[in-house]
């Protein structure tokens, strides 16, 4: 399991936007560097990023191989309602990892 | 001769500032600004505010893993950092800033991440980590953390560091390589002009292990002084040697005062 930290702001009242932080480690190889020997180095970045609240699908981003590793993503939402956020990144070599946190509108 | 002139005075004007930063002579602090700079003044403001803001420094993820680590018994039944020396926030706070230390069993100094290692050894009944591999830098990041704000405070009155102490001194002033560069040449001389796109920092080494742009990863102050050996086109010691601790010995001499900022960002 890669590591992640989440930030979601603790008292948000109906109405705002509120701005969510995330990163996730990963090395993000862009499959186009080379070893010491030579030897292409095999892709592996992540592909989607998605956020859901309550299973409703609220933000989601492709990432490509020239963004750097362990990617910050920044975005923004109405809050309008309580719920549980779940964070999902995929990428190559099936990586696949799920977070949440919950939001709380005042 | 000239050079070992200068390098005395050189000490001795280090030895007053560090007397006068110990009194409480706060009006000869304000007539006479300290010169020296942070790497984190030459970076761009965009790396600076990534190190300022805890929520998107990367060094954050080692961090996590680090405080893990520290709680977590390194074999089935084995003691935990924890299990010794309770909470980090409390037992771990200034320890960082006072390193590399004298090891009274190896009769040498010690930096960070080799204590590290030498407590899992001695009191963990656990395997050696690699240099520089993941766990060890997590849980070197998160001992040196909390010591963040403070001020680097190196052991000035051992006399049992003071030879490899100098022997970090003659080191940072000996020219090598093909470039037949000293660290000095860039560092003391030339800090603040630019080295091909990248400016020349003063080399204070406040905030390692240290993300690195560059590295795309968190790395070891040992890591930073290879990539300087090779950058010279000389051949780096060979890892761990005592070099390496020598030199960290009299770089943090030189940043003694200065506040610690692990995990740093820079470029």
């Amino acid at each position: 399991m890669a590591r992640t930290l989440i930030t979601v702001p603790r008292n948000a009242r109906r109405g705002d936007v509120v701005e969510l932080r995330t990163l996730i480690a990963h090395p993000m190889e862009s499959g186009f560097r080379v070893d010491s020997l030579g030897r292409t180095q095999a892709r592996d970045i992540l592909r989607r990023f998605s956020c859901r609240l309550d299973g409703e699908l609220v933000f989601s981003a492709e990432l490509h191989p020239a963004i750097a590793a362990n990617p910050v993503i920044v975005f923004h939402l109405l809050a309008t309602q309580s719920g549980r956020l779940s964070f999902t990144w995929e990428g190559d070599n099936g990586f696949a990892q799920t977070e949440t946190a919950a939001l709380v509108v005042a | 001769m000239i050079a070992s002139v200068l390098g005395s005075v050189f000490a001795s004007v280090l030895a007053l500032a560090l007397s006068l930063a110990a009194g409480n002579t706060t009006a000869s602090a304000q007539t006479q600004p300290d010169p020296r700079r942070s790497g984190l003044e030459f970076a761009s403001p965009a790396t600076q505010a990534m190190q300022r803001d805890d929520t998107v420094n990367p060094g954050m993820l080692w961090l996590q893993e680090g405080a893990a680590l520290w709680r977590a018994a390194p074999s089935p039944g084995g003691r935990a950092c924890a299990g010794c020396h309770g909470e980090a926030e409390k037992s771990m706070r200034g320890v960082a800033a006072r390193y590399p230390a004298f090891d009274e069993k190896l009769a040498r100094p010690l930096s960070l991440a080799q204590r590290i290692n030498a407590c899992r050894e001695r009191h963990q009944q656990a395997t050696r980590w690699a240099t520089e591999s993941p766990p060890l830098l997590s849980l070197e990041v998160y001992v040196a953390h909390q010591s963040r704000g403070l001020p680097l405070a190196p052991v000035l009155g051992d006399p049992r560091l003071a030879p490899h102490r100098q022997r970090g001194e003659a080191l940072y002033r000996r020219r090598l390589g093909q470039l037949d560069l000293s660290c000095a040449m860039c560092h003391d001389q030339r800090a603040g002009q630019r080295l091909g796109g990248s400016v020349m920092p003063q080399a204070h080494a406040t905030g390692y292990p240290t993300y690195r742009l560059e590295w795309q990863a968190l790395g070891s102050l040992q890591r930073r002084l290879r990539g300087c050996l090779t950058g010279v086109r000389a051949e780096p010691f060979a890892l761990d040697a005592a070099e390496w601790v020598e030199l960290e010995l009299y770089l943090a001499t030189r940043s003694a005062g200065m506040a610690v900022e692990t995990p740093a960002v820079r470029p």
